[in-house]
């Protein structure tokens, strides 16, 4: 079993790091690198950061959909974010990391390549998302954009990016018996 | 305990999640795109708490359910369109639903007109759509008044019912402040008072303690009152008396406790006593025949109902604790039931145990793993220490499972007043003979069975059996029998309902499902086929709409939920003779025996139960069949060959059978596949974990389960693998037939599936 980093001793590096303590007008993002992309997701979805453990491959689903491991006895999906933008499967290394999230009732991972830092981020200084082409990532995937220092830092909606799992495995089972 | 409020209290957490679907639902309706599966739901929910309220009398409500389901039936069959003001109508009628339900919990009375409003309202749908035979203008909108066609039916059903519930009430006081002995048991009290003299005579009152000891469990208390001081002590007399407080079986007779004393009963004073239990209502033990002797009528002869009472006076009491707690019982209220070494505990705090015991299991699974390569013969006693670890932890877990074992007479026994009432409504004789209720399974199971049974045992009656007259002419007895079981079965269990009705009309069933589209007209189906299109979704065969069943919900609803439960529905039926519907449910939900089998660089499990055994066939095995797919001899027979790494898109695997292995499996139904693996890596229990819970649902796939190395690997689902294969193999989904759902194997074959030689 790999290292798995409680997120205490990280969100401690917030205080030294940004200046303002999150008050009501801000947020803390988790943000972590996808090849030379920055994103963040807020961090009360994040659950903990753990190292890559192998995981178990699942069949006939698109590539982006990792596999699953075993998180402390319950199973949890991991989502690869670099093929779920289009940029392919990532060849794994010992150091890459898994972003365990709680969306709603569900826990899921997301296989990036590096967590980088961690945002306290003012509403107002979240700058909508231009119009992007809806052919590989819609637009309401993203919440936001953000500048930090001289990086942009796009903002995921988490609940959103991975809702198209949710298949309703019922509907599709009668969908299949009864013929149209 | 009593069974009829824990019945009622279930019923009502039932509800209160079936609300909460149907509301859920509710909002999400909306005008121009309706989504038939979202209908379907509300309606089954409203459906589900009709039933339900019926079996306990509730009869506002189900008259109001009744309303509010006709509706959703409206636009269900696209008869009523769905509007704004209908989902708000709708939404208020869920909420009225609610409030009938909460006062029905309650035990009070829902204020008059409570319904009216929204009864009007739903009836203006109706009226709009054109519903035919409801007299908008001239009924006033009272609920019970609403459908005179039911209205006998519901005088039946309910009169019964409403009259047995308050035979019930009755009883339960004066059960409960003398409950404390158990059924068929007297308890005696004996008061045995020697003479100081009686040693002296050569008798031993020891021995006769000893002699009442055995004629049943008993509790003695010495009396020491009379006992001098020390100094005053003469040794030679006897200075003690004693109280035996004695549970024994009929067998035991006034003379037998004489009996005892007989040497002695001039050398002593001695009153003997005996208490009987309440007069009890139980009806015959096993099997349980519920014969209305004359078609039902309401009124008197239901008030005779017998309530079963509990059927859980299985935990021996013993004597010392009925006296005991017999003080504190009339103050007890409700909790004062027999008294029995029980404790109740929270579920959660069960299902926490349960799922540590599973960690464990997998823990020791992995330490077995990793000592495996040890050189052998210097380890041994750790090797022997795990060993013994191996023993305990399946002894730890059977022991766990046993918590959540009930047996099934839990649910059966709510079954007796269900034929009853359908008996009446649907003026049939109907005799319903049970067996095998000591049946144990998981509680989970158990729970969900209620519903399955219900919607096949209403429907075995009212679509199943023929009316008494029908059965004379065709030479049956006038009553019809629905037989009800529960077996254990190569680790799963059994329940069959059979009935020796008309059985499935097959013609009427196929021209049902061709006007109702469910099958292209012209199709040719078997005979098996044609019986299985009773469990698609919005089927009925039923002519009028009654209470009890005929919205063709039910027969879905029942395969849905038996296979939310990893289980699997079948109907074998003979025109004439009858209909037999034959649920297989796994035992546990937790645990699984299973076979670990590598393909490429992944690992699945099998359930061992599906495994008939495992062979590297020669190439002379092997032939083609129509150049699609692949065909074995094995046994005797052509089993067609199913290369799982092809199925999963799985890279690095084996494709060649003669280099790999052929593990054939067989399904519930008793069909056969050889499935291409690479390896057999062995067998191991494995812990079933959910995919669902985060994920979702994978064709072929039954579950998750971790292995000993800490990895997840994927419990495959046979009949799904199958399914999966034939529409690899076949040309796509083009069927317009649906294929039928898999079927568990009939009782003659189960002895076959027995040997899994690996």
């Amino acid at each position: 079993m790999s290292s798995s980093t409680a997120l205490a001793p990280v969100s401690s590096r917030t205080d030294l790091q940004s200046a303002g303590t999150a008050n009501g007008n801000e947020e803390q993002y988790v943000t972590f690198t996808v090849g030379s992309e920055e994103y963040g997701i807020n961090i009360l979805a994040v659950r903990e950061i753990r190292g890559w453990t192998p995981e178990s491959r699942l069949p006939n689903l698109p590539d982006y959909v990792r596999g699953v491991i075993n998180l402390r006895g319950i199973i949890i999906p991991i989502f690869d974010l670099r093929a779920r933008f289009g940029g392919g499967p990532t060849q794994v290394t010992k150091r890459h990391v898994v972003v365990v999230m709680q969306v709603g009732e569900r826990t899921r991972g997301i296989l990036v390549d590096a967590i980088s830092d961690i945002l306290a981020i003012g509403h107002d200084a979240i700058k909508p998302p231009p119009d992007v082409d809806s052919g590989l990532i819609d637009a309401e995937y993203l919440s936001g954009l953000y500048t930090a220092e001289n990086r942009m830092v796009t903002l995921l909606n988490v609940g959103k990016l991975f809702a198209g799992e949710h298949v309703d495995q019922d509907a599709a089972a009668r969908a299949a018996l009864e013929p149209t | 305990m009593d069974d009829l409020s824990r019945f009622k209290q279930t019923y009502f957490d039932e509800s209160a999640e079936l609300l909460a679907v149907a509301e859920a639902g509710l909002l999400r309706l909306a005008p121009g795109e309706v989504d038939m599966d979202e209908v379907n739901a509300i309606f089954r929910a409203v459906h589900s708490i009709k039933g339900g309220g019926g079996a306990f009398g509730f009869n506002e409500l189900v008259a109001f359910a009744h309303e509010f389901e006709t509706v959703m039936d409206g636009v269900r069959n696209a008869e009523i369109p769905i509007t704004t003001e209908l989902v708000d109508t709708l939404i208020r009628a869920n909420d009225v639903l609610a409030r009938l339900l909460a006062h029905a919990a309650d035990e009070t009375e829902a204020p008059a007109g409570t319904t009216d409003d929204t009864v009007a309202a739903l009836r203006r749908f109706l009226g709009k759509a054109g519903a035919p035979a409801e007299d908008v203008a001239g009924v006033p909108p009272t609920a019970t008044m609403l459908h005179p066609d039911d209205e006998d039916d519901e005088a039946g059903i309910f009169g019964d019912a409403l009259a047995a519930i308050q035979a019930a009430r009755d009883d339960r006081p004066a059960a409960a402040s003398s409950g404390t002995i158990p059924e068929g048991t007297l308890r005696w009290t004996v008061v045995f008072r020697p003479k100081a003299e009686l040693l002296l005579s050569g008798n031993e009152p020891t021995y006769m303690l000893r002699a009442l000891r055995r004629l049943g469990e008993a509790e003695v208390v010495c009396h020491l009152d009379k006992l001098p001081s020390l100094r005053d002590l003469d040794a030679e007399l006897l200075h003690l008396s004693w109280t035996v407080t004695l549970l024994a079986g009929p067998q035991v007779d006034r003379a037998r406790i004489d009996d005892v004393f007989e040497f002695v009963a001039d050398d002593c004073d001695i009153t003997i006593s005996a208490e009987a239990p309440p007069p009890a209502i139980i009806p015959p033990a096993e099997p349980v025949a519920v014969s209305p002797a004359v078609p039902v009528p309401a009124g008197p002869a239901a008030a005779a109902t017998p309530i079963t009472p509990a059927a859980t006076t299985s935990g021996t009491a013993k004597p010392g604790d009925g006296a005991k707690r017999a003080g504190g019982a009339a103050g007890g209220g409700d909790h004062a039931g027999p008294t029995t070494h029980t404790i109740r505990v929270d579920l959660d705090k069960i299902d926490r145990l349960v799922n540590m015991v599973g960690e464990m299991v997998i823990t020791q699974a992995m330490i077995a793993e990793h000592l495996r390569d040890l050189p052998p013969g210097q380890f041994q006693e750790l090797l022997e220490g795990l060993e013994g670890l191996a023993q305990h932890t399946r002894e730890l877990r059977e022991s766990v499972m046993s918590i959540r074992a009930q047996p099934v007479s839990s649910v059966f026994s709510r079954m007796p007043r269900l034929v009853r009432e359908c008996a009446a409504a649907t003026g049939k004789e109907v005799m319903l003979v049970t067996s095998g209720e000591t049946t144990e399974v998981d509680k989970t199971v158990v729970e969900n069975l209620v519903d399955p049974l219900t919607h096949m045992i209403r429907n075995s009656i009212d679509h199943g059996l023929e009316s008494p007259e029908e059965r004379e002419r065709v030479g049956k007895p006038r009553a019809g029998t629905v037989h009800l079981s529960a077996a254990h079965r190569s680790g799963r269990i059994v329940i069959e309902v059979t009935d020796d009705g008309r059985g499935i009309n097959r013609a009427k069933v196929l021209s049902k499902a061709i006007e109702k589209g469910l099958v292209q007209p012209g199709s040719t189906l078997s005979d098996e086929e044609i019986d299985n299109l009773i469990f698609l979704p919005g089927f009925s065969t039923a002519d009028q709409v009654s209470n009890l069943s005929g919205r063709g919900v039910g027969m879905d609803v029942v395969r849905r939920n038996i296979s939310s439960l990893g289980g699997r529905i079948g109907v074998y039926s003979t025109p004439g003779e009858g209909s037999r519907f034959v649920l297989s449910l796994p035992l546990t939900l937790a645990v699984l025996d299973g076979m670990v089998i590598s393909v490429g660089e992944e690992r699945f499990v099998l359930p061992l139960t599906n495994i008939v055994e495992s062979l590297r066939p020669k190439p002379a095995d092997l032939h083609g069949l129509v150049n699609k797919c692949d065909v074995i001899m094995a046994r005797g027979e052509y089993v067609r060959l199913v290369h799982l790494h092809r199925l999963f898109g799985i890279p690095k695997a084996i494709d060649d059978a003669t280099r790999g292995l052929v593990v054939l499996v067989e399904t519930e139904d008793g069909s056969r596949l050889g499935l291409v693996v690479d390896e057999v890596l062995g067998q191991q229990q494995v812990v079933i974990k959910s995919l669902e819970a985060n994920f979702r649902r994978l064709d072929g796939v039954a579950a998750a389960t971790i292995l000993g190395d800490g990895r997840v690997a994927l419990i495959l689902d046979v009949a799904g693998l199958r399914e999966m294969s034939r529409h690899g193999a076949g040309n796509g989904t083009g069927s317009s037939v649906p294929s039928p759902p898999s079927l568990p194997a009939p009782a003659d074959r189960t002895d076959q599936r027995q040997r899994q030689t690996v």
